[in-house]
């Protein structure tokens, strides 16, 4: 237990050193966004009925820089760690490859819900969300923070240099976050977008953490919540497994 | 004496390259124990085994009894490693560091033995200073005490004292050697032999992944490395019937072999038949190098 919560801390304290750079400027990033979107467009779309488009725009981009940044956690610092060395403190230790999970996927979702609440906090200023059912917020704030700290983990267990790891972010994490209705509701896309938002996840975290602000959503919050939670197990599993074999860690 | 650390027929292979070959070898309990041999031995795959950083293909090894596999947090807690790549987490202050090292070992204030650690490294002034501050050297003493927050009975050092200076070095290894005198067993690996021979009792040599010599220093240098007879000659001639043992000539000395005292005395007599006179003796002793080198079967090249 000391090891996990020494871990954990020091997860912790690695982000909040240099929070400038991993709260205050993801916070901005989606500041801007919804600024120059909400600018744009808010005379245009009416995503759900009686719901301003700037309003609508609020959670999903939470959830989007919630989950950025969860996975941006996890991956960087073991991706760090990796190339400078200094994982072998890590791994020399007693610790259990659950107590290393638990500690790194805590901390990057700590990290989300952080970023996640700036952002909330930042944008009501410009519109203000309702928060109809505040436990499905909570529950998709914490289950996809978690997909995608576990994501970052994995990433950054199999990534061997910065620009692998940079390719999994590009070409992996932002493509389904970006295509997971952040910015519109999938209802508006032609048949066949609108099948394949239905195959990425991201789009139930989403479609889930909305569904709590405005008791609204593209498909039943419940159905959200089977997807999200067994994406969540599934991919803990895997994780849990590479690190019980030492995947990359230990040849 | 019970084994500190026993290696059974380890093996580990990566890609093409057979790193370990079967190793087997004991380190006793309160040894200070050095493992030589030269780059690409696979002393560091040795003990990255022992720490758990690399699986052995084959064999086992155990501290006090742990299997660092089956039993890993056990032996974990057994031993401190200093890893011989110098590296760090720029994020944080000295302090930090060995507390965070604590804590990963399941420790909970351990304050007092940090200062102890500082003030044993000479890093006292620098314990709040960030990492990245740090020079090599003192770099290289915070994972020495990184290695030693959990106060291991086993204690492994590869390449301590590389990039750290004489004074410091000599810091290090005099508090090295009260840990051993409280019972800790060390081991080390170094490239300075000069500094194995000094502090260590027993040596294992390595060559390409196979233990190539075991013994304790006296041994080593008896079995593996003959004494040299060094003359100094007037006329300056060696008498033709000496040269097969001929080894070197350094400063106007003829440097022979002397594969037992009891030779001596028919070389001498053979100088002075030669008409040739004695102008200075010395009788060298072989060192660890010598060893060192004759083990690793350079001579012969």
């Amino acid at each position: 237990m000391q090891g996990f919560s020494t871990l954990f801390y020091k997860e912790l304290l690695r982000f909040w050193k240099v929070s400038f750079q991993t709260i205050a400027a993801p916070v901005l990033t989606a500041m801007l966004y919804l600024m120059i979107f909400s600018h744009v467009l808010e005379s245009h779309v009416e995503a759900y009925p009686g719901v301003r488009y700037t309003a609508f725009l609020i959670p999903g981009l939470a959830m989007m820089s919630m989950l950025q940044n969860a996975f941006a956690n996890t991956s960087s610092s073991l991706i760090q760690s990796k190339i400078t060395g200094n994982i072998v403190y890590i791994l020399l230790p007693p610790l259990s490859h659950l107590e290393f999970f638990s500690a790194y996927t805590l901390a990057a979702i700590v990290r989300g819900i952080t970023v996640g609440l700036g952002v909330l906090v930042i944008c009501s200023v410009f519109a203000l969300p309702g928060l109809r059912y505040p436990l499905w917020i909570i529950t998709f704030a914490l289950l996809g923070s978690g997909v995608l700290a576990i994501l970052g983990l994995i990433a950054g267990i199999w990534a061997e240099k910065f620009d692998q790891l940079a390719a999994f972010q590009n070409f992996i994490i932002v493509p389904l976050t970006f295509l997971s209705g952040v910015f519109y509701s999938i209802h508006s896309l032609p048949a066949f977008w609108l099948q394949v938002s239905h195959l990425n996840p991201v789009f139930y975290m989403i479609d889930g953490f909305r569904y709590g602000f405005f008791g609204v959503g593209d498909v039943s919050p419940w159905l959200s919540l089977g997807v999200v939670g067994t994406t969540f197990v599934l991919l803990a599993a895997f994780s849990l497994h590479l690190l019980r074999i030492g995947y990359k860690l230990r040849h | 004496m019970s084994a500190a650390i026993r290696f059974s027929a380890v093996k580990k292979r990566f890609g093409d390259v057979e790193a370990l070959k079967g190793v087997d070898f004991d380190v006793r309990e309160g040894e200070f124990f050095a493992l030589l041999g030269p780059n690409g031995a696979g002393k560091t795959t040795l003990i990255s085994i022992l720490g758990g950083l690399t699986r052995a293909d084959a064999g086992g090894v155990t501290v006090l009894g742990s299997d660092v596999q089956r039993d890993y947090r056990a032996a974990r807690r057994k031993v401190g490693i200093v890893p011989q790549e110098l590296t760090f987490d720029p994020f944080f202050t000295v302090r930090e560091t060995l507390e965070f090292q604590s804590g990963y070992f399941g420790l909970r204030r351990n304050g007092a033995w940090i200062d102890e650690l500082l003030e044993n490294l000479d890093l006292t002034g620098k314990a709040n200073a960030n990492m990245r501050a740090l020079s090599g050297g003192m770099k290289r003493r915070v994972m020495v005490a990184q290695a030693l927050v959990h106060k291991p009975p086993v204690i492994v050092l590869d390449e301590p004292t590389a990039g750290v200076d004489v004074g410091l070095r000599q810091t290090l290894w005099a508090f090295i050697q009260r840990l051993n005198d409280d019972g800790h067993t060390i081991i080390l690996t170094t490239h300075y032999l000069e500094e194995a021979e000094a502090l260590c009792s027993r040596i294992a040599m390595l060559k390409q992944g196979t233990l190539v010599a075991l013994d304790d220093k006296a041994g080593l240098m008896r079995s593996h490395s003959a004494r040299t007879v060094s003359l100094r000659l007037t006329p300056d001639a060696l008498p033709a019937a000496l040269q097969p043992l001929l080894v070197g000539e350094q400063d106007g000395a003829y440097q022979l072999r002397l594969d037992d005292c009891n030779t001596l005395e028919a070389m001498l007599g053979t100088l002075r038949e030669a008409g040739v006179c004695v102008r200075d003796i010395e009788i060298l002793k072989p060192d660890l190098e010598a060893v060192f080198l004759d083990v690793m079967g350079r001579k012969a090249q």
